[in-house]
């Protein structure tokens, strides 16, 4: 049997190594078009800081690691073209590399606006190891940098920036940072404590062009508030679309991703689809999205491969889920945190303190979340979640203080709240 | 045989005895905050538990790093944090259902339960029992029959949700070990 995945982040990663448990026999091949290692996007910030050096962001570690696994890893080769028919994926070049089953995950590329003056030179989009070395270039002390979009992967960089001790102005066009990890307060908050760290930020901002600038800057960034800022370096931050174009005419058929069933199989038989590329199952929402985070990608590339290797597995959908650093200001967010219909909730404002918690029910079941400034437990509202554990009398608890989420997990699924409710009958 | 940490709420009185140790065995101060092993209390109910890292089969904390700091101690079972990899994403403090990996400050990484390398010092350190490290299939069975029946939820919802050990007791692989 011959897997061939197309992609090396995360979701082909953990895609390949799943095969060879799964199905030792098999080949395994990895196509890359970028020519590093398989490695993490993820890690870049700390790669943007030289907090770690390449090698650091590298997903796999070991020696030889692929090797030695059996996992064929060729870099540096283009898809162009998939011919489903013949079975075969067409690379730039000519050549063409044949397959069984195929998963596809090839990710997600950056949006890059029609702005006038995008293309000028100094502009730069954040999303592989080449453009973060275009950054480190460029992002010097005191130099001045310019940021278009406050959204996740925007607001992740920003720090990175600020700790690069470049002088930093961002520039959103919707009303708030982080707008769809975070509500109007909480994204209030963050936009706050920027500025009290000395970042310049403009929301519900549009950029209009991308000048020629002055004084040693060579660019200008002019915004529709008439304002203007001096550059040496802009980054582009405006979203990101999924690498779908190499399958036109091949039959496997896309929207915001590629469109799979719960077994991340496509259109086509015999060709799967992980990760950022595919439109997968949402758990609290129950349709097709796009997530585009590290963990479903990981999901996915598990998932993808049992099917492939015959251990049928049905997705029981990813809960979308973020966790943000924003110089020191800790965010987190967990599946329908903006509500659903019919539910209700609690929240904990405390803005002099730069702390915030909301939590999302349905009936006594949790189905959403967010939280500002903490730390500590915070992943149990994913657990709530996707336990659906009933909270009974917790959530009227909750609804007085959410900060006591751990508590009300533990009182709900484990002995302590099994014996007090034995006491209490 | 691997071991593993077995918490009896029922028996903890609250002296935070356990959180002291680890605090001092991991980080050379008495500090509760920095325990990894936590005390909740119940004040309604007048109880107290302590409750820390299953060392879960699934391992989502180790699944969702991105560069492979979180690795699976052979010896024992544990899954731990390599810190000098650590980058500091959190990402796993999200995934971890259990709310058991949390982020320092201070150090710019995250810190879990390591069971201390086979020989835990809460377990050492608490005075009534409430915390035994014994042999992972010394499993409270009866417990894990009560989660199972106090825990009505929709047929079929979910196959595959985040699967707690059974109660309080925490589980390691059975594969892999010595
Ligand atoms: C700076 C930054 C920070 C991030 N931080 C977080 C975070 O904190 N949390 C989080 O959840 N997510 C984060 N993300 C997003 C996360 O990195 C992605 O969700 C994840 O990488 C998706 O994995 P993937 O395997 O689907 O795709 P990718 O990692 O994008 O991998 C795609 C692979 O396909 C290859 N490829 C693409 N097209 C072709 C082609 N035509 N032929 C051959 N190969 C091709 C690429 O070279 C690459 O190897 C961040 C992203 C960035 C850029
Ligand atoms: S915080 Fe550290 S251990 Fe956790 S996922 Fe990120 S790199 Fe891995």
């Amino acid at each position: 049997m011959r897997h061939v995945i197309i992609g090396a982040g995360p979701a082909g990663v953990v895609a390949a190594e799943t095969l060879r448990k799964l199905d030792p026999d098999s080949n395994v091949t990895m196509l890359s078009h970028e020519p590093e290692p398989p490695y993490s996007r993820m890690a870049i910030p700390y790669y943007l800081v030289e907090q770690v050096g390449e090698q650091g962001t590298w997903l796999r570690k070991g020696d030889g690691y692929f090797e030695n696994n059996g996992i064929t890893v060729r870099t540096g080769v283009k898809a162009e073209g998939l011919d489903t028919q013949a079975k075969q994926v067409k690379l730039a070049g000519g050549d063409t590399v044949p397959y069984d089953k195929l998963l596809i995950a090839t990710g997600s590329h950056p949006i890059v606006p029609p702005l006038p003056g995008v293309d000028r030179e100094g502009v730069h989009t954040c999303w592989t190891l080449e453009d973060s070395r275009h950054i480190i270039e460029r992002a010097k002390e005191g130099s001045r940098v310019v940021l278009i979009g406050a959204g996740f992967i925007g607001c992740i960089i920003l720090e990175s920036l600020v700790m690069r001790k470049t002088r930093l102005t961002v520039i959103e066009q919707q009303n708030r940072m982080v707008p769809r990890m975070m509500d109007d307060r909480a994204g209030g908050l963050i936009k706050k404590w920027c500025q009290d760290k000395g970042v310049t930020v403009h929301t519900s901002t549009t950029v209009e062009s991308i000048d020629e600038g002055g004084d040693g800057h060579p660019l200008a960034v002019r915004m529709d508030n008439g304002e203007s800022a001096q550059a040496d370096l802009v980054i582009v931050c405006v979203g990101v679309k999924a690498n779908t174009a190499f399958l036109e005419g091949s039959g496997v058929k896309a929207d915001q991703g590629i469109l799979v069933d719960r077994h991340l199989q496509t259109s086509v038989e015999d060709v799967y689809a992980a990760g950022d590329v595919a439109q997968g199952l949402d758990f609290n929402t129950g349709e097709y999205t796009v997530q585009a985070i590290q963990p479903t990608a990981a999901d996915h590339g598990r998932l993808a491969a049992n099917n492939m290797a015959g251990y049928p597995l049905k997705h029981q959908g990813s809960v979308n889920m973020n966790v943000l650093d924003t110089l020191g200001l800790i965010s987190t967010s967990f599946g329908m945190w903006m509500g659903v219909d019919g539910g209700d909730s609690a929240e904990l404002y405390d803005g002099d303190r730069f702390r915030y918690i909301n939590l999302q029910f349905k009936d006594d079941v949790l189905v959403g979340g967010s939280s500002l400034g903490m730390t500590d437990h915070v992943g149990v509202m994913r657990g709530l979640i996707q336990s659906k554990v009933r909270l009974g009398k917790w959530k009227e608890r909750l609804k007085n203080d959410p900060t006591r989420i751990m508590e009300a997990y533990i009182a709900c699924t484990q002995a302590i709240g099994h014996n007090a409710r034995v006491l209490s009958a | 045989m691997l071991k593993a940490l077995k918490l009896e709420p029922e028996k903890c009185t609250g002296c935070l005895q356990c959180e002291m140790a680890c605090s001092f065995e991991n980080t050379g101060a008495f500090n509760p905050a920095k325990s990894r092993i936590k005390v909740f209390t119940f004040h309604d109910e007048g109880r107290f538990a302590p409750y820390t890292c299953t060392q879960c089969d699934e391992a989502w904390c180790m699944h969702a790093c991105p560069v492979e700091a979180i690795v699976l101690n052979m010896a024992t079972g544990s899954k731990d944090v390599l810190s000098d990899v650590c980058v500091g994403c959190k990402v796993c403090t999200i995934a971890c259902p259990f709310g058991t990996v949390n982020y320092e400050a201070d150090s710019g990484k995250v810190v879990k339960c390591d069971l201390c390398g086979g020989d835990p010092w809460c377990a050492k350190a608490c005075p009534t029992g409430a915390i035994t490290y014994v042999a992972a299939d010394d499993t409270g069975m009866e417990r894990m029959r009560a989660w199972a029946q106090q825990a009505p939820r929709e047929a079929g919802a979910h196959a595959n949700p985040p699967k707690a050990k059974e109660v309080q007791v925490f589980n390691v692989p059975q594969q892999g070990g010595l």
